[in-house]
């Protein structure tokens, strides 16, 4: 028993410690430094096994059961202390007025089937399936079912006992005791605390998704069995169709076509970039040039050159594949033949205009007054 | 709006309610695992204390990157796993490389992290090198003394480093939480089997062995003990060390009042008279109590005929007091 003083011994543990111990030398080798230990150790073990073959035993099958006592180092717990469950509204009222549970039996004797049926649960007495007849009474309304009363009312009670448990379970949260299975959701957002109603779908609706899934297998659908009376699907969604790379005489020339298509649409659009401005340019200023030196230099030879250069930049126009190429040079050409043609519209026109409008229209008012002057005469 | 979710099926909610708090506490649950670096050693010293720990351990064999308990934020993943896990001690094997100084190497040791968790929340740390590691198949004994896999051992620590000490001593009850398995009321004697000796050598330095017990008669019923060395063994040098939040610890350190003593009222003990008892009686309400009617005011026959009346009629209320 003088070692039980000596050393610290937590039966409940299987601990022993020793706070006096210490190396009077150190060790030479690791070896002796080993056995100094365990000798020590099994001194301690010692203190602990005349402790526990001590205590009160009872023979088992297995051995002797010792009962330990509970272990007295202090130790940190691994959670926190559960929290005491906060009283429920009822429990409270029940409380207040002195209301005790009694112990209600499991069956009751059913006086509608003559058989004893569970309170509460499948196959329950009161039933509402079970009930064939209400009897009437005076202060029925008229035009009020019964049987669907009964069960609406059922339904409102264990809707309100559903809220009532749902606020016991609140206040059992706040107080940190929740059960440990059960969790508090949010089916809201708590800003908006409103539960947005589930929206339905419409048969529209209904019919598109039914008509995309129809059409999700590798063939688009072409080869599922069709139900008898089955409508054509709505809406397919889109698919991509491939044309032909082949050519062909029918679906071959379209993908061509659409090439093409695209082609043309792409360059036509980008078509200003062709156009080479500086040259245009250029060439103007050249051809203004040569224009004006030959109106100084030979008038009677400007018209035929001129003719004759037109007739190139006409050509040159027309040959290019393009006829936007056409469109700047066109402008400087007709402000350079303008004063040609000038000559010959002004006098034309001045001549044909001047003598058509003389003579219209002194002829009709003329020829009219004259005749009826002639006539008059 | 709240929804109330409970689970879906029974096992889940039996899981469930094993990882509640509880008022009365079974040992925690142990998770081994490797963090940023890691060496061999390490890893044979993980693995064998999951071996000695095997009915309530649980070993990660993936190196985790995000691992460093001592700095800020290197905790949320370990936090993370002690959640999932439901385990509250927690070893992290640590190495660091080798690192050259000029023209001398270095070598810093394989560093093992233990620490522990209250409410799924890092709780204290401590940071041990391991050294001269021998690994259990190094050791050679008779098999038959082999003990049984899950019995619980007995622990010994020696050494008065680990009262003076703060490193030690944090070291000490991290080692009894680490290594005393499941806390239990019945104890078979036959079952016994197993050691860990825990030496202090010196103020930073644990000697940590392994032993097998040998029970040989002594003539009386408490039996003679033997120790033989079984492994694994090493030595633990301290690094650093976290100790808990004194709030923290205050809370950690609450235990559930024990129902068992019932305080009993009204009863106390004196050296000199014994055992005292306190009475409390009820009021007497002299001032309500009916006195039998002999007022000599009233006329004899009167008084005559009142007094048959009440022998008469409420007699049964007589008996009623009475009773």
């Amino acid at each position: 028993m003088d070692t039980q003083d000596e050393y610290q011994v937590d039966l409940g543990n299987l601990m022993a410690f020793d706070p006096f111990h210490h190396f009077t030398s150190m060790p030479s080798s690791r070896e002796e430094l080993v056995a100094d230990c365990l000798s020590k150790g099994t001194e301690l073990v010692q203190s602990i096994v005349s402790g526990i073959f001590n205590l009160p035993s009872t023979e088992d099958i297995d051995g002797p059961l010792v009962k330990l006592p509970p272990p007295t180092t202090k130790l940190p717990r691994e959670k926190p202390l559960p929290k005491p469950k906060p009283p429920t509204r009822w429990e409270e009222f029940a409380k207040a007025k002195g209301i005790r549970n009694r112990k209600k039996d499991k069956v009751v004797w059913d006086e509608q089937t003559g058989s004893w049926k569970r309170r509460y649960g499948y196959d329950r007495v009161n039933d509402d399936a079970d009930i064939p007849i209400i009897e009437a009474k005076m202060t029925d309304e008229p035009g009020v079912d019964p049987f669907a009363k009964r069960i609406a009312e059922r339904k409102e009670r264990v809707q309100k006992q559903q809220k009532n448990q749902l606020q016991n379970l609140k206040t059992a949260a706040k107080a940190g005791a929740l059960p440990s299975h059960v969790q508090l959701a949010a089916t809201a957002l708590p800003i908006t605390g409103t539960q947005a109603a589930k929206k339905k779908f419409t048969k529209d609706e209904l019919g598109n998704v039914a008509g995309l899934a129809s059409t999700a297998t590798a063939s688009g659908g072409k080869f599922d069995k069709k139900l008898r009376g089955e409508k054509p699907v709505k809406n397919q969604g889109k698919h991509r169709k491939f044309l032909p790379v082949v050519e062909g005489s029918g679906i071959g020339s379209q993908e061509k076509e659409q090439t093409e298509r695209v082609l043309s649409k792409l360059i036509s659009s980008n078509s200003h970039e062709i156009l080479n401005v500086d040259k245009a340019v250029t060439m103007y200023n050249v051809n203004k040039e040569r224009k004006r030196r030959n109106q100084y230099g030979k008038p009677s030879s400007t018209r035929n050159e001129h003719g004759k250069s037109s007739s190139t930049w006409n050509e040159h126009g027309k040959s290019s594949s393009t006829p936007s190429k056409l469109k700047p040079n066109n402008k400087p050409m007709k402000a350079k033949s303008l004063p040609n043609k000038g000559k010959g519209s002004f006098s034309n026109k001045g001549k044909g205009s001047f003598s058509d409008k003389g003579k219209g229209g002194f002829s009709d008012k003329g020829k009219g007054s004259f005749s009826k002057k002639g006539k008059a005469k | 709006m709240l929804k109330v979710k409970t689970p879906k099926n029974r096992r889940v909610q039996r899981e469930l309610e094993k990882r509640a708090p509880r008022l009365v506490e079974k040992g925690k649950k142990t998770l081994l695992l490797q963090g940023t670096k890691t060496s061999n050693v390490l890893n044979t010293v993980l693995s064998e204390i999951y071996h000695l720990k095997r009915d309530n351990a649980i070993r990660y064999t993936r190196k985790n990157d995000s691992i460093r308990p001592f700095e800020s934020g290197g905790e949320t993943s370990l936090e993370f796993f002690s959640m999932k896990t439901d385990c509250s001690i927690i070893c992290v094997s640590k190495a660091v490389r080798q690192l050259e100084f000029g023209s001398t190497s270095k070598k810093r040791p394989d560093n093992l992290v233990i620490g522990r968790t209250y409410d799924h929340h890092i709780y204290d740390l401590i940071e041990v090198g391991v050294e001269n590691f021998k690994r259990m198949d190094s050791f050679t004994y008779d098999k038959k003394l082999a003990p049984q896999a899950g019995s619980k051992p007995f622990i010994v620590f020696s050494g008065e480093a680990f009262e003076s000490v703060d490193e030690l001593k944090h070291l000490k009850e991290v080692l009894l939480e680490l290594l005393r398995g499941e806390v239990v009321d019945n104890l078979n004697l036959a079952g016994l089997g197993r050691v860990y000796v825990c030496t202090a050598i010196s103020s930073n330095r644990v000697f940590l062995t392994h032993c097998a017990l040998r029970l040989k008669k002594s003539g009386t019923t408490v039996p003679r003990i033997e120790l033989v060395e079984i492994g694994p063994s090493m030595d633990f040098v301290v690094r650093r060390h976290r100790l808990p939040n004194e709030s923290l610890r205050k809370d950690a350190m609450k235990t559930a009042k024990d129902k068992t003593h019932k305080k009993i009222k009204n009863v106390s003990k004196d050296a000199l008279q014994g055992k005292l008892g306190k009475i409390y009686v009820p009021d007497q309400k002299l001032g309500e109590m009916v006195l039998p009617n002999k007022s000599k005011g009233v006329k004899r026959e009167r008084r005559e005929a009142k007094k048959k009346n009440s022998t008469n009629e409420p007699a049964s209320k007589k008996q009623k007091e009475d009773s």
